[in-house]
């Protein structure tokens, strides 16, 4: 089964999620060949090269792809899709707003954010906010379209030697157009891939009190998050939202600092290696979840934490 | 310039479900249904676009079973001016026959805008909004924090990862909404009364010429893998003990 991955970068770094996106595309059983499409990105090719078990990567770097708008991108993945029996791309905001548009166009049912490849044509996807899991069977004969969830997949080697096959734009439709982006500036690691994340709920009470824990997330080098209450009440930017409808992250570590726990949010966190949970409220349903839960007042316990940690050195 | 709302009836928000004993799905009988609450924010939208007098008609639209009608008459009260209501009985729809439904519907009303909810929060797909763009050939400004009509043009800012996205697109155009673009409104009473008066139009997949039979078989559904409850740490300092030498992860 011939099969296409599509890359994940900003033009300048190849993301994680496309290695983790590789090892399903592997469990799919074919030679896999990697498209990295944007503008100026040979050397987000070259580190695609690297991802093993790639059998070459399709390098199309064209200022219409700087921005990844998804009417050229689709226009581009189409052209080539004549060839490929299944095509991925990370469930990311990217490669949700190109994706449906080559299903749609390749006239299939798109598989989003899959956590297992349980067989060539089968998968397995959460539904309902993660609280079932739906897996489904693709008919014989058609083509797999398919978003990954990166947390849900271990990250392919970067021990390749993949070819790199420069290929010409496709003509987009000139529909759409760029006209500017407002990218938050961190210094912190980026919430998706972060190794530990500290995450605000609406008992952090202001956006003023989150730098609290932004000294707990410098101290630990983590990202720092938020419950959708905390993002509705105006406490940060949507873009900290971890939970059903905002990023899904999976941790090593997760400190959920005054959130009670809805099921909206622990969907986008209920898979990370260890969850500490600090809330004065010792019924909130974020504890059924925690390994360790602290019931104490944030505004004591979080400086503490920092207090703590800077006397063990961290 | 008028408007069609796409929108879903759905397991309201709030409802914990419960995945059937037998896993062919999950059980939706005497469950409480809402209109989808990114669907909802759509309807929102198009009335605030209807009053700075950029829309001059609001279509609200949804596929699904019969009692699909309280969804739209929801939208109604809202403030869109009709409905359309395309009837699939107890099927499943996947996201690839709405879009070829809302594409057929598009195509006879000739919106200039097509506002869908980014995902609905049953499947979570993620994919009717994009789907339908690519159907009829239009642009798409998904996760839509901020919409703007000018001309023949509409400026989506949309939510991408670490801030914002602003694209120009070519109307007509296809908006998905997220969660910032707005706060909906409560329906007040007389509105609601008022709903009542408003037509809804009853069609069925077949009057498109769409085949509704789902693509996907779906095997089974099954619970989550459940997480357990660990334990509770006293103090600040034994939670750091704990995390470095039990969990070993800081």
């Amino acid at each position: 089964m011939a099969v296409l991955l599509i890359a994940e970068h900003d033009n300048k770094s190849l993301k994680d999620s496309t290695s983790k996106a590789m090892t399903a595309a592997i469990a799919l059983g074919g030679p896999v060949d990697i498209l990295v499409a944007g503008h100026s990105v040979r050397s987000v090719a070259d580190s695609a090269a690297k991802i093993a078990g790639a059998s070459k990567v399709l390098l199309a770097d064209d200022p219409q792809y700087a921005h990844q708008l998804a009417e050229n991108m689709a226009a581009l993945i189409l052209e080539l899709s004549g060839k490929y029996d299944a095509i991925l791309t990370p469930a990311s905001p990217s490669g949700k707003n190109y994706m449906p548009r080559v299903a749609a166009a390749l006239d299939v049912a798109q598989i989003s954010e899959i956590v297992s490849v349980d067989a060539a044509d089968t998968f397995t996807r959460p539904v309902y906010a993660g609280n079932a899991m739906q897996q489904v069977q693709v008919p014989s004969g058609t083509k797999r379209v398919i978003t990954v969830r990166p947390t849900a997949f271990k990250a392919a080697e970067l021990n390749g030697t993949a070819a790199i096959e420069t290929i010409g734009a496709a003509k987009g439709p000139g529909t759409s157009e760029f006209v500017r982006e407002e990218l938050s500036k961190s210094e912190r690691p980026e919430l998706a891939g972060a190794r530990v994340v500290v995450s605000g709920g609406r008992g952090m009470q202001s956006g003023e009190n989150f730098h609290l824990l932004e000294k707990v997330a410098d101290r630990l080098k983590a990202a720092v998050g938020a419950s959708r209450a905390a993002v509705d009440a105006g406490f940060v930017p949507n873009d900290y939202q971890v939970g059903q409808t905002g990023k899904i992250v999976a941790p090593e570590l997760y400190i959920a600092v005054g959130i009670s726990g809805a099921i909206q949010h622990l969907a986008g966190m209920k898979d990370s290696k260890v969850i500490v949970a600090i809330n004065k409220d010792e019924e909130a349903p974020i504890f059924q979840v925690a390994d360790y839960g602290l019931v104490a007042d944030l505004f004591k316990a979080v400086p503490e934490l920092d207090e703590e940690l800077k006397k063990q050195g961290y | 310039m008028k408007v069609l709302v796409a929108i879903k009836r759905v397991v309201d928000y709030n409802v914990k479900i419960r995945v059937k004993a037998d896993q062919t799905g999950v059980d939706l009988a005497n469950v409480k249904m809402s209109m989808n609450p990114f669907d909802e924010i759509g309807v929102e939208e198009a009335i605030r676009l209807k009053e700075k007098g950029v829309v001059t008609e609001i279509v609200a639209v949804s596929v699904g079973p019969k009692e699909t009608q309280e969804t739209i008459r929801t939208a109604l009260a809202m403030g869109a001016d009709r409905g359309i209501l395309v009837n699939t009985g107890s099927q499943d729809v996947e996201p690839l026959t709405v879009a070829k439904i809302l594409s057929a519907i598009a195509k006879a009303e000739g919106p200039q805008l097509v506002i869908l909810g980014k995902q609905a929060i049953d499947d979570d797909c993620n994919q009717t909004g994009q789907m339908l763009a690519q159907l009829l050939g239009w642009p798409q400004g998904t996760f839509a924090s901020k919409v703007v009509v000018e001309g023949d043009k509409a400026e989506v800012t949309r939510e991408v990862d670490g801030g914002l996205q602003t694209v120009r697109l070519t109307l007509p155009a296809i908006v998905t909404t997220d969660l910032r673009l707005n706060e909906p409104r409560y329906a007040s009473l007389p509105n609601i009364m008022k709903a009542k008066k408003k037509s809804i139009d009853e069609k069925t997949p077949a009057d498109f010429g769409v085949d509704a039979a789902p693509r996907l078989k779906v095997l089974k559904v099954s619970e989550p893998a459940k997480r357990k409850g660990g334990t509770k740490v006293k103090s600040v300092q034994e939670l750091v003990e704990k995390l470095k030498n039990e969990a070993g992860v800081i």
